[in-house]
């Protein structure tokens, strides 16, 4: 995680991009720290990627400015940005041998022979590829392919790393492999970079900071813990992990925490955190994973938990946890993910869950 | 599976007869160029050389050969050049009128010869210049363009526009990104569409009539004002060599390039 107070090496002010008529990126303002990896995360189409290529220098912005190092950089053309960008079909040229293609930035820096050829030898160990510089990019993997992208990226030393959905070609198990190797080689090398994904696992494991984005705006941006734990809207909670979304009112404010009667009338406790008051219309989100369940028989409440009553609905089983519907009440539904515990509930079971009220967080209702 | 109806056999029947119509008389040319008599008949009496040599000693088709060679690499060259920008533009850029200019430069293609022929020179009329070398050769470019456009246009399609903003961003101004990527991987486009402009101008009869001046003559307008005077068999040597080299050419292209990329993989 970036500490302290770092520089910022990337500085958007006041950017924004329209195609002909529609807009792709909405006005705004973002740093990011020098040495960080910053991811932005949202679903297809939600201009992370323009964003992107606005910094590579591959799309022009509407309005604004983009700095790199301090320097404003709107009219500098692509191949002087001095950036490795990777993508997600990893462009490796076809034909070229591995060696030609990972050397290819050198060439046009001002590099001898010898140095060239070293350079390109410690690029590939690093992706830990030696040895493979005669091949053709046609004979390698997938992942293979993608670490010689990388290679051929940081060969050139660049101000920016700029990743565009480098890992969403690959298989699971791949990408899991992948993901910690992009990680660990960011570390290693202290490169600023830049990470554009829609899987928030990718988001939530690698990132010193993450920007959520939807329709060209941005939803929020912190480090993972706070856009997980504090979701500032009803997209952010619902895009990063597996959310219940509870509509209710605020009945009452008693020593910190926060009375809130929700729609089946049953009245639930949250931690409040200062910005609501009696009255307020406001959402509850708690996360699949948060719920306890019991079987009903053997509950006994606690003082200040939240409990619920209700029967199973549905489940899946997924291994290392369960994911239950439970159906409360008439027609409410909520899904909890728990770790398997000695037993697996069956459908129609009648069973108490429990929440902690401070894993109740509230967002206003307008906001969602 | 097997088919036995009169309906197939029928079928079967006339394939052959087409076939036979097309390249009967591409056989008979060949063969007759062989013939060592002034008459064609068959059964032919001994095969000779004999209308080769004189075709090699005929002074008007060297030179009918020498104008053809020429006009035709120079259509490959300017055809191929103008073709790659047309095509870059036409996909990799956004301009008004795009597809309005496609089609322009496409419409060869659809219009008869006669009437690109006629219109030409039309053309040059109006200008007031004279029929010339360049004339045949604007024309014969304007002629061969399509071919070279839908080929290029083909591949570059084909090509992912990341391979050149990968090169671009790796520090590849405009120029080299087209030397160094775009130009290498469209190389086998290019080569077959030169190939084709080579060709099609190579053995372009209806509107070179119409274009060529009696100093450059091509050969097919030499054989045609040859046929006119005479059925000599210089002609069928002739013919046969015009074949060997259209067909040739092509599978010797084709050959070459599979050599090429075999050594590359």
């Amino acid at each position: 995680m970036a500490s302290g107070k770092k520089k910022p090496m990337v500085q958007f002010k006041g950017i924004l991009k329209r195609f002909d008529k529609v807009v792709a990126v909405e006005k705004m303002d973002f740093d990011i720290e020098e040495g960080s990896l910053v991811t932005l995360l949202g679903p297809s189409g939600c201009g992370k990627t323009t964003l992107l290529r606005m910094v590579a220098g591959l799309e022009e912005p509407t309005e604004g400015d983009i700095f790199i190092k301090g320097k404003r950089v709107n009219d500098i053309p692509i191949h002087k940005r001095n950036l490795g960008m990777i993508f997600q079909n990893y462009a490796l040229f076809p034909h070229k041998t591995i060696f030609d293609n990972v050397a290819f930035g050198l060439k046009y820096r001002d590099v001898s022979k010898d140095e060239i050829t070293e350079k390109v030898t410690r690029a590939l160990e690093m992706v830990r590829l030696p040895g493979v510089e005669n091949r053709m990019p046609s004979q390698l993997s997938g992942g293979q392919q993608q670490r010689i992208a990388m290679a051929r990226a940081i060969v050139i030393e660049p101000d920016v790393l700029l990743m565009d959905e480098p890992l969403s070609a690959l298989d699971e198990n791949l990408r899991e492999a992948m993901r910690r190797e992009v990680d660990n080689l960011q570390q290693i090398l202290g490169v600023t970079t830049i990470f554009v994904t829609h899987d928030q696992r990718e988001a939530l494991s690698m990132s010193d900071k993450i920007l959520v984005m939807k329709d060209g705006r941005k939803q929020q941006e912190g480090d993972p813990e706070s856009v997980y734990n504090q979701p500032a809207n009803h997209f952010v909670a619902d895009f990063l992990g597996h959310s219940n979304f509870i509509a209710g009112e605020v009945v009452g404010v008693v020593d910190g925490h926060l009375n809130v009667r929700i729609e089946t009338g049953d009245i639930l406790l949250a931690e409040n955190n200062g910005s609501f008051s009696k009255g307020d219309a406001v959402e509850m989100i708690v996360r699949a994973q948060r719920f306890d369940a019991f079987p009903k028989a053997e509950f006994e409440p606690v003082e200040g938990m939240n409990h619920f009553e209700g029967h199973i609905k549905d489940r899946s089983y997924m291994g290392g946890e369960v994911s239950y519907f439970i159906k409360l009440g008439a027609d409410r539904e909520i899904h909890i993910i728990s770790m398997m515990r000695t037993r697996l509930y069956e459908i129609g079971e009648a069973v108490s869950v429990q929440v902690a009220p401070h894993h109740c967080y509230l967002i206003h209702r307008s906001e969602s | 599976m097997k088919h036995f109806s009169p309906g197939w056999t029928l079928i079967r029947i006339y394939t052959f007869l087409v076939y036979v119509f097309m390249f009967a008389p591409i056989v008979v040319v060949i063969v007759l160029a062989f013939n060592p008599k002034q008459f064609g008949i068959f059964p032919m009496e001994g095969v000779s050389l004999r209308w080769f040599i004189k075709l090699a000693q005929n002074e008007s088709i060297i030179e009918a050969f020498r104008n053809s060679l020429i006009l035709g690499s120079l259509t490959a060259v300017f055809s191929t050049g103008i073709g790659i920008l047309a095509a870059l533009a036409f996909i990799r850029f956004e301009f008004p009128g795009k597809n309005t200019f496609n089609t322009i430069l496409l419409s060869p293609i659809m219009i008869p010869e006669v009437v690109l022929g006629v219109a030409l020179l039309l053309f040059l009329r109006f200008l007031q210049q004279p029929k010339s070398f360049v004339l045949l050769l604007i024309g014969h470019v304007v002629l061969t363009l399509p071919y070279v456009l839908l080929i290029v246009q083909a591949r570059l399609v084909g090509i992912k526009k990341e391979y050149e903003e990968a090169a671009k961003t790796l520090g590849a101004n405009a120029f080299q990104t087209f030397r160094d990527v775009t130009f290498p991987l469209l190389l086998p486009a290019i080569l077959a569409g030169a190939l084709f402009a080579f060709t099609i101008s190579f053995d372009d009869i209806t509107a070179t009539l119409f274009w060529a001046t009696a100093q450059n003559q091509t050969v097919p307008v030499k054989i045609f004002s040859m046929l006119r005077n005479s059925i000599s068999p210089e002609i069928n040597a002739l013919g046969a060599v015009m074949i060997l080299l259209t067909v040739t050419t092509p599978l010797l292209a084709g050959y070459l390039s599979r050599k090429f990329s075999k050594v590359r993989s």
